[in-house]
């Protein structure tokens, strides 16, 4: 596949509070009363927009967001405290030592390099809950990951957004 | 890394030190929560916080419920209120006799100098969500310690036993259903009285009973309810009817399938059964007092 960079474009600095607002913004669509087929093909919003931000902005958001989240997943699911922690951890070091090689790719790359990091987030859990003694749920239960992949180039225009600078009206051309 | 910022950026630690600082303090957490439980301060304080988003994402479901009751048919209310009339008059027959039968079983066990039994004091909850967590069943409800919540309190709807309240927030309360793959019920067969104990299987509507010997009493249709001698359930509470009954001389035990009986998988509000009986003192040679603790944890 021939990668292409992606046109730089100058964007405005990326506001702390929409960081903030955005991370929250992930915890609640996690923690909607997903059930059924839909539990199985939700997606971990929060590594996702983790992960995004770990790769666009590595100086603002990092391991300590990361961690939070985590712990907080872990209090909501009422899973073993840590686990979702240990996970997202290992997924923003995965984010910031990557972050310029990913940003270099067109979206279908950049797709193709998230839903492994997502995968592994995935499993490091599996991981954590075969140690305590749970059985396998199954393959669907990475189906998720696949779908945050697909959704990826929709938060990478979201998150964008916000940092777009506004056409000047008095801009002829 | 190997382009390391020149020396007059200061960066902080590198990120590989960061992984290493937070995945040990990952592991140390984690090894605090399933060995020692040691955290449940830090787990009630992430609660709290995490409570308000909580609420927020259960809201529109509940809104939308709300909604659906509000936009009932004039039709369907007045055949619910009629079945529900026959029905409280059916009731009311067999709780007259139920309080004649109370008095009664009272002075008997005044006369036998038995334990009273539990006068079970239900609260009711709503049901918030289900965990999202492929690995266990879990709901979450709306009552905590703040409405006299405690863990180990059993869950009920109106057809039977539910599950067991496994840990307690302020506001609100984890419960595990009896389908999660580690939850034990002790149960008895209302046909013939043979204790047994029924265990989760960890997929919806699917119990199995353990260790039943080969040439053991147990047919399809049997109702089996709460033995009460765990100390948990409350003796007589309706759990789960046997569906399939497998021998085969091959295997040390039969394989006893049963379904449960109260909507384990589907409900909106559940009863929390307030009130412990008090239980006559083990005996002293009680070895492994951690044991029930682990096998409440998901």
């Amino acid at each position: 596949m021939e990668a292409r960079a992606m046109p730089q474009e100058i964007l405005l600095p990326v506001k702390p509070g929409f960081i903030f607002f955005t991370l929250i913004a992930a915890l609640l669509l996690n923690l909607l009363p997903w059930s059924g087929v839909w539990l199985w093909i939700k997606p971990d919003f929060v590594a996702l927009v983790v992960l995004y931000w770990c790769i666009d902005q590595p100086r603002r958001i990092g391991f300590s967001a990361a961690w939070l989240l985590g712990l907080f997943m872990d209090v909501a699911d009422g899973t073993l405290f840590g686990q979702h922690a240990l996970a997202y951890t290992i997924l923003a070091y995965a984010g910031i030592v990557l972050n310029r090689r990913v940003r270099m790719f067109a979206m279908t790359p950049q797709v193709l390099h998230v839903i492994p990091l997502l995968l592994a987030n995935d499993l490091i859990v599996l991981a954590i809950r075969a140690l305590a003694g749970a059985d396998f749920p199954g393959f669907q239960y990475f189906l998720g990951s696949f779908v945050a992949g697909a959704l990826w180039p929709v938060v990478a225009v979201l998150l964008k957004l916000p940092q777009r600078p506004r056409p000047d009206p008095d801009h002829v051309g | 890394m190997e382009h390391s910022p020149p020396p007059f950026f200061k960066t902080g630690p590198t990120p590989l030190a960061r992984l290493l600082i937070f995945s040990a303090l990952s592991a140390a957490v984690l090894v605090a929560d399933a060995r020692f439980d040691y955290l449940s301060v830090l787990r009630q304080v992430a609660a709290v916080i995490v409570y308000p988003i909580q609420r927020v994402a259960a809201a529109p479901a509940s809104i939308m419920r709300r909604a659906a009751e509000f936009f009932v048919t004039h039709s369907s209310l007045r055949a619910d209120n009629a079945r529900l009339a026959g029905e409280n008059l059916a009731n009311a027959a067999s709780l007259q006799q139920l309080m004649a039968l109370q008095a009664e079983n009272r002075r008997l066990r005044e006369l036998l100098a038995a334990r009273e039994r539990l006068e079970v004091k239900p609260v009711a909850a709503e049901v918030l969500y289900a965990a999202r967590d492929p690995f266990s069943r879990k709901i979450v409800v709306d009552k905590g310690s703040q409405h006299d919540i405690r863990a180990g309190q059993p869950v009920i709807d109106q057809a039977g036993v539910i599950g067991q309240v496994t840990r307690v927030y302020p506001w609100l309360s984890e419960i595990t259903l009896i389908t999660d793959k580690g939850q034990f019920v002790p149960v008895q067969n209302l046909r013939n009285g043979l204790r047994a104990v029924l265990a989760g299987t960890g997929g919806d509507g699917a119990l199995d009973l353990r260790f039943i010997p080969l040439n053991a009493d147990y047919q399809n249709g049997d109702r089996l309810v709460t033995s009460g001698i765990d100390g948990v359930y409350p003796p007589g509470l309706p759990v789960a009817r046997v569906s399939n009954v497998e021998r085969s001389a091959a295997q040390l035990f039969a394989r006893v399938t049963c379904t449960p009986l109260a909507g384990v998988a589907s409900y909106a509000h559940v009863l929390i059964v307030q009130g412990s009986r008090e239980l006559p003192a083990r005996p002293a040679d009680e070895d492994r007092p951690a044991r029930s603790k682990r096998a409440k944890k998901g």
